[in-house]
């Protein structure tokens, strides 16, 4: 696996997310309450844009009527069918059993820590200070 | 030709009620009353017009009165014809059209009554549907945890076009009382037409309404999936009865399909469309609504993925099938076994119970 | 590295399509209500602005079950430049025609004057949406067909709108609705099957649309997916009006075309229709042959939602059932179910057959070289 500096931790505030492409895969970066999570950019069930979608919370009930309603902002609705992916693990909640999209490992590293090397303009303008986003790919 | 397998149950039999003077004897003085006074008459429901071709199979329409409302014509066309050691007696009386829930709960006592007395009590064979009074779900409990107590009851029996869906929590005391007392549900086509007969109105004719029943079992179907009725009672069956099933696998693609898209509406539903109506529905089986050939049942037996769904019945008097054609071309003398004997006693508890005479 | 950032996936689809196909039914839709307004006598834009739309269900704003996405649309199909999904020709080249080879696109407009309970305003909207038609869509891409809007509960008004358009090439069939005010079948829209037969176009029953009925045959369900899913079953409702009431008997030229419903439920309704036939045809001497023969020789499907069971052999069985040549591709965009054409059909199905279903079909039908 390869580390890929995004960008810094101030560009993806908290309640945002970012697309771009990663050796022509399409991953998406969510920050969620300071938390970040990527994903691949593609539903397994009929290829959409996956990470379109809005994020809900996790609806759950033990009895009809009732509705137990957790995980606020972590479940993503694919924008076509919608399906509910966990933000965390990929996994769906239509079929667990069968579907699970591809989730990737974001960490968050400190800005000196970060492999040093060809980086986009926009991306050096900012200060060294700045903690950097990085992926796993 | 299929031969049937000796000591099946039959679980679509259709008592008649030959007039409503009939009934007279098991109503209290105010209803008998009421009912002569205000010269009613019958209760015949459009779905089953009574000289219709499909309400009576010609060698089982009586030269006088209504078909199927001889015991002796019963025993003889349908029991002792296919060897049945059991016939559970599904009345379609059209008690279910009136609109007072007061007059439509003294109509489903007498009935019931009528059932134990005239054709329960004078044919061991005979098991019987409670029908009760849905314009009122209290006194529809009421009368489920009446009639429980004779043992010969085997199930509740209710309409499939009515005043609103199934599913609906209004009905749920019916299924709790109804899976407390080892009950199954029985969906039965007919409509009380306190709405138009069709999802998109009211059509011209007879063979419409009974084309749209099918229609009607599968929003029906949907409603109790949806609504969450097996998640509150998962050992509730229910049985989908004259229903046609044909319908099934296509109509469960659908469902299943769009469940996954829109799951967050009724999270309740915890299980596939398609494990909860194997686990808990069932259908006769008459009419089968397939072309004759064997080689296409067969497929559509594939695309139903159990041998599980489908309970024997000749929905006696009504026309489904000729002579004694009453089960499919081809299907393995294990199926047979399934669909006549095994099947039924899983769906029907009571079945197992010794009769008190 | 090099690593471009975006607020939004680069637009369009990263799909390439080799072979061309037909999309029978694509959702155009107005950017804004005035859009409509240069095809529309002033006269109705002060109705609409005082009154609105009266349907017949309650609500004036959003539908009565609520949708699974806003405007029931992906919302990856909202276009840069503003307005809701469908609603830019750019957008729908960039997002659909161009990337997956759409040959013949034929538009299906919703939420227009079909369905209202004023007929005059109904019949107003049906003419001006299908010159709108015309200016914004079919005169600027020839890969896109418009469908005859009529108003859909007043035969009469009906007839005359068809008629109207009798000969232009900018129309490839007529638009109905499948939840009516009576079933499909009865004689209030008699008029509108004589006059499509007239001037040669088939008449396509898009699901959908409010008549005043309960949706279904025991009342109203709760929830949407019981909408959804319904939409099955009044489809074979209004089909099976449509066959027993004798119109294709009637009509012996006119084809028709059941849009957004699915098809997997007509092999069953068929079965169904000739057994009860065999016993009740007494009831209906107008029919001279079986309701399945009459099913076989008029009516096409669209696909989507296109069935999705888990063995792909059931799959065909239910098509070769049908006949490969009645079905006819739909995406349904820009709509949340959308069915991505190179991921709906399973492998394993003839050249022949892929042919007919993508683009044979239709051209056929649609009269498109």
């Amino acid at each position: 696996m390869a580390r890929h500096v995004i960008a810094p931790v101030d560009e993806l505030p908290p309640g945002t997310r970012k697309f771009l492409t990663i050796d022509e895969r399409p991953i998406a970066i969510f920050n969620i309450k300071g938390e970040f999570f990527g994903l691949l950019n593609r539903c397994p069930h009929q290829g959409a844009a996956l990470c379109e979608g809005p994020l809900i919370g996790l609806a759950q009930s033990s009895d009809p009527g009732e509705i137990e309603y957790t995980r606020l902002g972590e479940i993503l609705r694919c924008p076509w069918h919608g399906w509910e992916f966990d933000i965390r693990t990929g996994q769906s909640y239509c079929d667990p059993k069968k579907f699970r999209t591809r989730a990737y490992p974001v960490n968050v590293e400190p800005g000196t820590n970060v492999v040093k090397g060809p980086y986009v303009a926009e991306i050096l303008a900012v200060s060294v200070e700045s903690d950097y986003v990085v992926v796993d790919l | 030709m299929t031969s049937p397998l000796a000591g099946g149950v039959d679980c679509d039999l259709h008592p008649a009620v030959p007039h409503l003077t009939a009934l007279l004897p098991y109503l209290n003085d105010y209803w008998r009353d009421q009912v002569t006074t205000r010269g009613m008459t019958d209760l015949v429901s459009q779905s089953y017009p009574t000289n219709s071709p499909i309400s009576s199979r010609p060698d089982w329409r009586p030269a006088q009165g209504k078909p199927g409302s001889s015991l002796d014509d019963m025993k003889t066309q349908a029991l002792d014809r296919f060897g049945v050691s059991t016939g559970i007696c599904n009345p379609l009386y059209g008690v279910q059209m009136v609109f007072s829930e007061d007059m439509a709960n003294a109509f489903c006592r007498a009935l019931n009554d009528w059932l134990v007395k005239e054709w329960l009590d004078k044919e061991p064979r005979l098991r019987g549907s409670i029908v009760i009074p849905v314009q009122s779900v209290e006194k529809s409990v009421a009368e489920i945890e009446r009639c429980a107590k004779d043992k010969r009851f085997v199930q509740v029996l209710m309409l499939v076009m009515g005043d609103m869906p199934l599913g609906k929590r209004t009905y749920w005391p019916i299924y709790a009382a109804a899976e407390r007392l080892g009950l199954p549900i029985g969906i039965h086509a007919g409509s009380n037409y306190h709405n138009p007969p069709t999802s998109v109105g009211w059509g011209s004719y007879h063979i419409e309404d009974y084309v749209a029943q099918a229609q009607a079992f599968q929003t029906q179907l949907t409603s109790l999936i949806v609504e969450g009725v097996f998640a509150r009672h998962p050992n509730l069956k229910m049985v989908m009865l004259e229903s046609g099933w044909s319908w099934l696998p296509s109509y469960l693609w659908r469902l299943h399909k769009f469940w996954r898209g829109v799951r967050m509406e009724t999270p309740w539903v915890d299980r596939s469309p398609q494990e909860i109506v194997r686990s808990n529905i069932r259908f006769s089986l008459q009419p089968i609504d397939a072309p004759p050939d064997p080689a296409t049942l067969n497929r559509l037996f594939d695309h139903m993925q159990s041998d599980e769904l489908l309970l024997f019945s000749t929905d006696y008097p009504h026309w489904q099938f000729e002579g004694d054609q009453v089960l499919p071309e081809g299907i393995s003398p294990d199926l047979v076994r399934k669909i006549m004997i095994d099947n039924p006693h899983a769906t029907y508890p009571r079945l197992k119970q010794p009769v008190v005479a | 590295m090099n690593v471009q950032f975006r607020d939004r996936p680069a637009p369009g689809s990263s799909v390439e399509v080799k072979t061309a196909i037909a999309d029978c039914d694509i959702h155009p839709a107005r950017a804004t209500a005035s859009e409509l307004y240069p095809f529309l006598a002033k006269r109705w834009h002060d109705h609409l602005e005082t009154y609105g739309k009266q349907a017949y269900q309650g609500m004036m704003e959003g539908p009565p079950y609520p949708k699974a996405q806003p405007n029931a649309s992906r919302r990856d199909a909202y276009p840069p430049e503003g307005g809701p999904q469908g609603s830019s020709l750019s957008f729908m080249q960039k997002q659909l025609l161009d990337p997956y080879n759409v040959a013949l696109g034929v538009l299906n407009p919703l939420n227009t004057g079909q369905g209202l309970r004023n007929q005059d305003l109904s019949a107003a909207l049906a003419t001006a949406i299908n010159d709108w038609q015309i200016a914004k869509w079919t005169s600027q891409d020839s890969r896109l067909k418009g469908s005859v809007v009529v108003a859909n509960e007043d035969g009469v008004s009906a007839a005359a709108e068809i008629r109207r358009r009798a000969g232009d090439r900018n129309f490839v069939q007529v638009l109905l609705l499948s939840r009516n005010v009576e079933p499909l079948g009865q004689r209030r829209y008699w008029p509108i099957y004589e006059a499509a037969e007239e001037v040669g176009l088939p008449v396509g029953v898009h699901a959908f649309g409010f008549g005043g009925n309960p949706i279904t045959a025991s009342g109203w369900p709760s929830f949407y997916i019981e909408e959804m899913v319904g939409h099955s079953q009044c489809q074979q409702t209004a089909l099976a009006s449509i066959v027993l009431e004798g119109v294709f008997a009637r009509h012996p030229k006119l084809k028709m075309v059941m849009i957004e419903a699915g098809f997997g439920w007509a092999p069953s309704l068929s079965w169904r229709l000739d057994k009860s036939f065999e016993r009740l045809h007494s009831e209906v001497p107008h029919l001279k042959r079986k309701p399945s023969e009459y099913i076989r020789d008029h009516i096409f499907w669209t696909t989507q939602p296109m069935e999705d069971p888990e063995r792909r052999d059931h799959l065909f069985d239910v098509i070769d059932w049908i006949g490969w040549d009645k079905l006819l591709f739909a995406t349904d965009y820009p709509h949340w179910d959308f069915d991505e054409p190179t991921r709906v059909l399973p492998p394993g199905v003839s050249d022949a057959n892929r042919e007919a279903f993508y683009l044979g079909n239709a051209k056929k039908l649609y009269g498109i070289a």
